[in-house]
């Protein structure tokens, strides 16, 4: 089930994944990577420091990133870098639709590039490259 | 203090140490790893089933790479009643540096992790920052600004390097935004006067007629309040009118308007009147019967109205 180094080919399109941006999940993912940051989880703290609603922190960004890449490399792929950098905030009501694609191989770490862009209503909410490092053949 | 040696002083951190090393509260555990593959929705196996990991060819399960980080956030209490140990003085001082130089907001612009080695359970990761760079002056979207570019170094209990991430922060001059004027109320629009604003918006200013007696009436409506007929339609005013009768509003006070506010009823060459706005005239050179022109307000895309200016007197030679 985890995808083979020599079967990825650059160019390769990641499947798209579409992330609901409730409430609830933009809180879950603040408090589960211990950011008790006010912006994230109370709406009219939010709003007296100039934001619309509570917005989704960078570390659930980069979990999310991380969560795409390695649910199409399967279980045996090491990640090995996350690159993103960030554009317009994820609020609640919105939908993330993340898409990505093979941009390099390298065969001397077997490791393999991606590139990756999650896009709200608004506009790009990150844009970057994941590298992984994957097995060489079907024993994975 | 020369912008020069601002500059100079900006410069000098480069390098430093913003945060001395931190300890996170806890070691790399199952419970925490669970909360967030759960929160995340990451189905991958490896971070909780210690057989799928194995059958990787890992030796057990690993934590999730991007989370990294958060072994080494500061949790609740801290950050509700954070207590000063000392480990961020630098941090402190570098957003007083630029502070003084205007730059008091900040957003995040980029995170760059690269991942030595998997966690797991019972790693215990630490977490020190320093400056890699400051950038000049830029102007950007939010405002003028500085990138700052920081390296944070994420250490096992052995003090050898399992990540770094690259930071990088824009801290700007927040942009004045000219606060958008509050909109005119909204005229109360049917269908028998939807014609009227519509021509209004296309700097027409027209007058019902009825097409059986040809008596022109304004407001519109339905119908004719001489003889009767729903059969109308209009013809165009040439927008030369005098005040009829005017008032001086002072209160209550809406924002849209600018007071005091004049309000007239003008008489049209064709006969008919209408309620307007009188512009570029104060309130004590209003007179009746004072000739005005015509010209078009568009106040907001949606609302065009007219408004009547003191007429220019022809010369006469």
């Amino acid at each position: 089930m985890s995808r083979a180094y020599r079967d990825v080919r650059v160019g390769e399109e990641l499947p798209e994944l579409s992330i609901p941006l409730t409430r609830t999940m933009i809180v879950a993912t603040a408090l589960a990577s211990r950011d008790y940051q006010d912006v994230h989880h109370d709406p009219s703290l939010a709003a007296e420091r100039g934001s619309k609603d509570v917005f989704m922190n960078i570390l659930t960004s980069n979990g999310l990133v991380d969560r795409y890449v390695t649910e199409w490399a399967g279980p045996a792929a090491v990640v090995k870098k996350i690159k993103i950098r960030l554009g317009a905030p994820n609020y609640p009501g919105d939908t993330m639709v993340m898409t990505g694609s093979v941009t390099a191989k390298d065969d001397s770490g077997r490791s393999v590039e991606i590139a990756v862009k999650g896009v709200n209503a608004i506009g790009p909410h990150v844009t970057g490259t994941v590298v992984v490092q994957l097995p060489e053949g079907s024993e994975g | 203090m020369s912008a020069e040696d601002y500059e100079a002083r900006l410069q000098a951190w480069v390098g430093r140490e913003l945060v001395a090393e931190r300890r996170g509260q806890d070691p790399v555990n199952v419970p925490m790893i669970r909360h967030w593959a759960e929160a995340m929705a990451d189905a991958n196996p490896v971070y909780l089933d210690d057989e799928a990991a194995k059958a990787t060819g890992r030796p057990g399960i690993v934590a999730p790479a991007s989370m990294v980080q958060a072994w080494t956030m500061r949790g609740y209490a801290a950050t509700v009643n954070p207590v000063d140990d000392g480990s961020s003085a630098g941090f402190d001082e570098l957003v007083a540096l630029l502070a003084e130089g205007g730059y008091t907001s900040v957003v995040a612009t980029d995170s760059e992790f690269e991942f030595q080695r998997e966690l797991v359970p019972g790693d215990h990761i630490s977490v020190s920052e320093t400056v890699e760079s400051i950038s000049p002056e830029k102007k950007t979207g939010l405002g003028t600004g500085r990138f700052v570019s920081t390296m944070k170094t994420y250490r096992d209990q052995n003090g050898e390097v399992v990540a770094t991430q690259r930071w990088r922060t824009l801290r700007f001059v927040p942009a004045d935004k000219p606060k958008p004027r509050a909109k005119r109320p909204r005229p109360a629009i049917n269908a028998d006067n939807a014609f009227w604003f519509e021509a209004a918006r296309e700097h027409r200013l027209v007058i019902q007629r009825c097409s059986a007696c040809e008596s022109l009436r304004h407001p519109p409506g339905p119908c004719c309040p001489v003889c009767g007929s729903f059969e109308w339609d209009t013809v165009e005013s040439t927008g030369e009118g005098t005040v009829y009768s005017y008032v001086v509003a002072h209160h209550p006070r809406h924002p849209a308007f600018d007071y005091p506010l004049l309000i007239a009823v003008i008489e049209l060459p064709e006969g008919t009147r209408l309620t307007a706005n009188l512009t570029g005239v104060a309130p004590e050179d209003v007179e009746i019967g004072m000739p005005v022109s015509l010209e078009w307000l568009d106040a907001d895309p949606d609302l065009t109205l007219p408004v009547f200016r003191p007429a220019v007197p022809k010369k006469e030679d």
